[in-house]
């Protein structure tokens, strides 16, 4: 387990350094002065700025060189300045870290736990209104675009019905502590974690569905019915628990799909994340702090996989038991 | 009218369980409006009664039906199936789970996929119990180890704790057995449960069925179809063909009297075990395999460990112009790699091909390709073996294109080949779904003949076939290779196969060959005590003895 | 060909799906007969709500434009960069993704390395950079859409090829003397097909959203009008207009929802394994 974990961090690491890589081929073929790129609008105004960027990227020196300097840079982690925001990448990030985790992480907890919950249900009913209600919702989901759903959901639920706060983290202005903090960071979660769920959900849905009915085909499924096993016992023991395994395979797959989405969710809800971050850095022109962001969102796609995989070795024990 | 042939004395004992004029109706659009038509046979207890028949002969949805397990879309329009006093087809759905695993147990064909993949094997016992209500958690824990050792898996504690993947195929077959009769039901099926078995352990799958039936008194329908199976192990044969019981009767009388001629062709397609008889013949070599080797390396890389499988291990041997060389062995012993080996679709680490002199195994592009088109391969699967969007024509013919020969003229040959295999010239605008898998076998022989190869390697070429089709492929290939004076290697599992086609057999076991000879010599007075075990493993040797 | 119209024909969804995707063709042809002039130019007053002046059904936008015309013109954009960058998307996945399950060993290894890479680079923010980076215009955001939609295409290639490689038809052609191209291009892929075209279905509607996604960013292609840039036009007045932001946003879907119809029904029909189960 242990030499699993370490050997998955390994890769990672390499990942994120080729990644690291990419950014700087990228700076470097994009159109333009590759210091102006990093420097951004904001930046070009100010001379001492680029040659301070020169300075400290070698820009004069040969590409490989340069090379070396970004990638080293990053591996201290040292993600560059934001000249716009006055800090370093670096702390902005990790500011705004927190609540991108709480964010994503509900997402992932309600559209892999309404996800299966459906699925289950409409493979159980398959063919009966209720099946098909659950897929026509799915597919609609699915087609709906996140951050016109996120907008939607506003409307509704913040402007018309005065439900739930529609932006940011906590009410602005208020002065709360301990345990009204946390429901106050709650009550502004509800929108963007629902609607970032419900649309990831789509796809759980659809595959744990398919591989619940896959499964209930397959012949240890007919041994369990000719043992007298009730349905309901046959459907959670033997037909939910193989069917879930292509559906953890996919979460790792989704994760990726999370992290993209929620940019677009804490764009609409002004939710103090990263991927707002990287809003703020594209409007701003600010191309340093938006690769930082990226890499960032890499770095929390592996370990979203990571998690899966791990979870993937836990319900499977062929996986765990033969490496 | 079958009620005539059974003895006094089974009609004097009550059946535990019968079935009488049953049908179940397929969905529309199905090939036959009856997957079982208007079928009677009653089950005895400690009294196995066999049913044969071919593929779509009806035989498992009549077992499916005992269980209330049929498909979506099939159902039993009428008939009665009485387990005791009940009706089993007016039965409440709530009221089959108690009959389900606690009056009739059932093992299925393949052990393989049989159980939970995800759950311990003791935990899949414990579970009948459960079903049903009876012992508590530790109770059940010790009973499913009692019958794990009841079934004779050789470290039963073991065997508890492991999950299926650990266990091989015939371990998992006896643990099915065990949760079958965990409750001691009255009435056991077995669907075909030996079919996905080597021959040795189905011999002992048998006989561990045959003892537990009869320590316990148990009926016992048995679904097979295998005749030297049913040799082996009936007291009462039902052989069904198209949904129907077309003969009745106590095994003895079937097997040696049979009455109906659809009992009697499938009776007289069996093979028989005696060998052929030119062996003398001194031939010119036209393949020399001078110590082959195979081996396979799975896995490996950063963090694991490279696992090697030597599948074929040091194999010499000389294939005369115009034989028929048995390769046969139970599954994983090497026989299929050799095959493969021998027509370069698979590279051999080490060792030498020598085709009239010249070493194939070192041949690459070019010169292999010249090579390669003398010896040609029938393949197992007639259902993977053609493209599905190919024309079976064009298919037959893309070899010889391949080689430059000019496509109207390969077509045209295409054509006669289908002729010459049976089918006819009509059949080369045709797609492959359009035939049947004995028809599909045969457009694959004409796809090897196309190339006018000398070598012919026939990869359990006729595994698939049910016995009737398999007897017409084997007199096709035999009559072919007359008439062509074709040299072929065939390898199989099936023993009586070999001894049919073969002028000598090799035995191989775990990559090494145990035993070459003629097939009197093997199958006659076999040397090894593997053949031996392997020959002794045959069901239905018995029967065969009386037939002689 | 005929069974297979006739049975696709039979799926409602796919029926739904074709005639959205038909309207919404129309919409695009006939933009520049509908609304001769650019959607960008002021042709009211703004914040005209829907149905309240004649020859504006929509209403207009922040600035006064005209909401239909944007929406009219919007359709090419999204049914454009669509398309194309799926057929990007196919050329780069399907000759990868063959290799590396034809040749398998190092080929397959390397290959696979790459799309691993590119699979767990989060998809949207890799885009947005890209175009970022690039600089928004059609043209990149073709790119970056393509660059990082790949990855599955290549993965189903691989699987496929992987299992129809040791299907004995395809050895029975090697040994036929056929070689590794005509069996590959000959044999392999048009058992592909069916596959790669209901995953191409899906890929367009994918490549729909991420497109709006962009342009909702502000990362569209500043000289043409599309609807993800209408949203995000009318994102901060949400309060005061809904409907600037509601239309565009409607059309997106209804076009997403045409080409995942038209991919569920080419599957159930390609894949009968599938339908017959749902029946």
């Amino acid at each position: 387990m242990l030499s699993f974990i370490a050997q998955r961090l390994v890769k990672a690491v390499i990942i994120l350094l080729a990644i690291t890589v990419m950014n700087f081929l990228l700076i470097h073929s994009a159109p333009g002065d590759p210091a102006l790129v990093m420097a951004g609008e904001a930046g070009e105004a100010d001379p001492t700025f680029i040659a301070d960027l020169r300075e400290r990227f070698g820009l004069d020196q040969p590409l490989y060189v340069q090379l070396w300097r970004y990638v080293s840079n990053v591996a201290q982690l040292n993600l560059g300045y934001s000249y716009r925001q006055e800090e370093p990448v670096l702390t902005l990030i990790a500011e705004r870290l927190p609540a991108t985790l709480i964010l994503s992480l509900s997402a992932f907890v309600i559209s892999l736990g309404l996800g299966v919950l459906a699925g289950v249900v409409a493979a159980a009913r398959q063919g009966r209104w209720s099946d098909s209600l659950i897929s026509a919702v799915a597919l609609l989901f699915y087609a709906t675009p996140l951050f016109w759903l996120a907008l939607m959901a506003v409307l509704l639920f913040s402007v018309k019905l005065g439900w739930l706060p529609a932006f940011g983290y906590l009410t602005v202005g208020s002065d709360l502590t301990g345990l009204a903090r946390a429901f106050d960071i709650f009550k502004h979660l509800i929108l963007p974690a629902t609607t970032l769920g419900l649309f990831v959900m789509a796809v759980y849905v659809r595959m744990t569905r398919a591989s619940m009915l896959e499964v209930s085909r397959l012949d240890f499924v007919k041994t369990a019915r000719a043992k007298g096993l009730r349905p309901g016992l046959i459907l959670r023991r033997h037909v939910l628990r193989n069917a879930l395994l292509p559906v953890v395979t996919l979460a790792g797959l989704q994760a990726g799909q999370l992290v993209g989405g929620a940019v677009l969710i804490e764009t609409v809800f002004a939710w103090p994340g990263i991927g707002r971050l990287m809003f703020e850095a594209l409007q701003a022109r600010d191309y340093n702090l938006l690769l930082g962001v990226f890499v960032m969102s890499a770095a929390m796609v592996l370990l979203f996989n990571l998690i899966t995989d791990l979870l993937y070795r836990v319900v499977d024990p062929r996986i765990r038991l033969t490496s | 009218m079958q009620q005539s042939q059974t003895t006094a004395a089974e009609m004097a004992a009550t059946p535990v369980l019968s079935i009488s004029d049953l049908r179940i109706t397929l969905p529309e659009g199905a090939d036959r409006p009856y997957a079982v038509d208007r079928v009677s046979f009653d089950l005895f207890p400690g009294r196995i009664l066999c049913v044969v028949g071919e593929s779509g002969s009806g035989k498992s949805m009549s077992a499916n039906a005992m269980m209330g397990l049929l498909p979506e879309g099939v159902r039993a329009a009428s008939g009665r199936i009485t387990l005791g006093e009940t009706d089993l087809l007016k039965l409440p759905e709530e009221a089959m789970y108690q009959v389900r695993g606690r009056r009739i147990g059932m093992i299925f064909q393949e052990p393989m996929s049989a159980l939970n993949p995800l759950m311990r094997v003791s935990a899949q016992i414990e579970e009948v119990f459960e079903a049903h209500g009876l012992l508590g958690p530790a109770a059940r824990r010790a009973r499913a180890l009692e019958l794990l050792t009841e079934v004779g898996l050789p470290d039963p504690e073991r065997a508890a704790r492991s999950y299926p993947f650990q266990l091989s195929g015939g371990q998992r077959q006896r643990v099915v057995i065990a949760m079958a009769l965990a409750l001691e039901p009255e009435v056991l099926i077995a669907d075909e449960p030996t079919t996905a078995l080597d021959v040795t352990t189905q011999a002992q799958i048998l006989e561990l069925i045959q003892t537990l039936q009869r320590d316990r008194d148990m009926a016992v329908m048995f679904i097979t179809h295998d005749f030297g199976v049913v040799a082996e192990i009936a007291d009462h044969v039902a052989v069904m063909q198209l949904g129907r019981v077309v003969e009745e009767g106590d095994a003895e009388s079937v097997l040696t009297r049979p009455q109906h001629p659809y009992t009697q062709k499938l009776i007289a397609a069996i093979p028989t075990l005696s060998a052929r008889g030119d062996t003398a013949q001194a031939r010119a070599p036209l393949m020399t395999v001078e110590a082959l080797c195979k081996t396979y390396t799975l896995g490996g890389g950063l963090f694991r460990k490279v696992k090697r499988v030597e599948a074929v291990k040091d194999i010499s041997v000389t294939i005369g112009r115009g034989e028929t060389l048995g390769i046969v062995g139970e599954s994983g012993s090497g026989k299929s790699s050799l095959g493969r080996c021998l027509v370069r679709l698979q590279d051999p680490e080490s060792g030498r091909i020598l085709l009239e002199g010249e070493d194939m195994a070192a041949l690459e592009g070019k010169a292999l390709r010249a090579a390669r088109r003398r010896v040609q391969m029938i393949f197992q699967d007639p259902y993977a073996s053609l493209n599905p969007r190919i024309r079976v024509g064009r298919a037959i013919a893309d070899g010889p294109i391949a080689y430059g020969t000019d496509p109207r003229q390969a077509l045209e040959r295409a054509a006669e080949l289908l002729e010459i295999v049976g089918l006819g010239a009509g059949a080369a605008n045709r797609f492959p779904h359009e035939f049947s898998g004995g028809q599909r076998q045969r457009i694959g022989i004409a796809r090897a003949l196309a190339l006018e190869p000398e070598l012919i390697v026939a990869d359990e070429a006729v595994s698939a076939l049910d016995v009737s089709i398999q007897a017409q492929v084997l007199d096709l290939l035999a009559e072919l290779k007359q008439s062509l004076g074709l040299t072929l290697v065939f390898i199989t599992h099936d023993l009586r196969v070999a001894a049919q086609i073969c002028d000598r057999v090799m035995v191989m076991q775990k990559g090494r060959c145990v035993e070459i000879g003629t097939g009197a010599e093997i199958f006659e007075t076999p040397k090894d005590p593997y053949t031996r075990s392997l020959i002794e493993a045959i069901p239905g040797r018995a029967y065969e003895a009386g037939r002689a | 060909m005929k069974d297979f119209a006739k049975s696709f024909a039979r799926n409602r969804g796919a029926v739904l799906g074709i005639v959205i995707l038909v309207l919404v063709l129309g919409l695009t042809l006939a933009a520049p007969l509908l609304f001769p002039r650019s959607p960008w130019s002021i042709v009211q007053r703004p914040f005209l709500p829907p149905l309240s002046v004649p020859g504006f059904p929509l209403g207009t936008d922040t600035l006064g434009r005209d909401l239909a015309s944007g929406l009219a013109h919007g359709a090419y954009v999204s049914l454009m960069v669509g398309l194309i960058s799926t057929v990007v998307s196919l050329a780069i996945g399907v000759p990868l993704g063959a290799a590396a399950g034809y040749f398998g060993g190092w080929v397959d290894d390397g290959l696979m390395r790459i799309t691993e890479f590119f699979q767990v680079i989060p998809a949207f923010a890799f885009a947005v950079v890209l175009v970022a980076i690039f600089q928004p215009s059609i043209t990149s955001i073709v790119i970056a859409i393509a660059l990082v939609s790949w990855p599955p295409v290549a993965r189903l290639l691989r699987g496929e090829v992987m299992s129809l490689r040791t299907r004995e038809f395809i050895e029975a052609a090697e040994l036929s003397g056929q070689s590794g191209l005509t069996i590959i291009w000959r044999q392999i892929l048009p058992n592909t097909l069916s596959p790669v075209i209901v995953l191409a279905s899906m890929m367009v509607a994918t490549a729909i959203l991420t497109e709006s996604a962009l342009s909702f960013m502000g990362l569209g292609d500043p000289n043409v009008m599309s609807w993800g840039y209408m949203i995000g036009a009318g994102r901060t007045v949400i309060r005061q207009a809904w409907w600037i932001s509601f239309f565009p946003g409607l059309a997106i879907l209804l076009t997403v929802l045409a080409f995942n119809l038209i991919g569920e029904g080419l599957n159930d029909v390609l894949n009968p394994r599938l339908s017959k189960r749902r029946s």
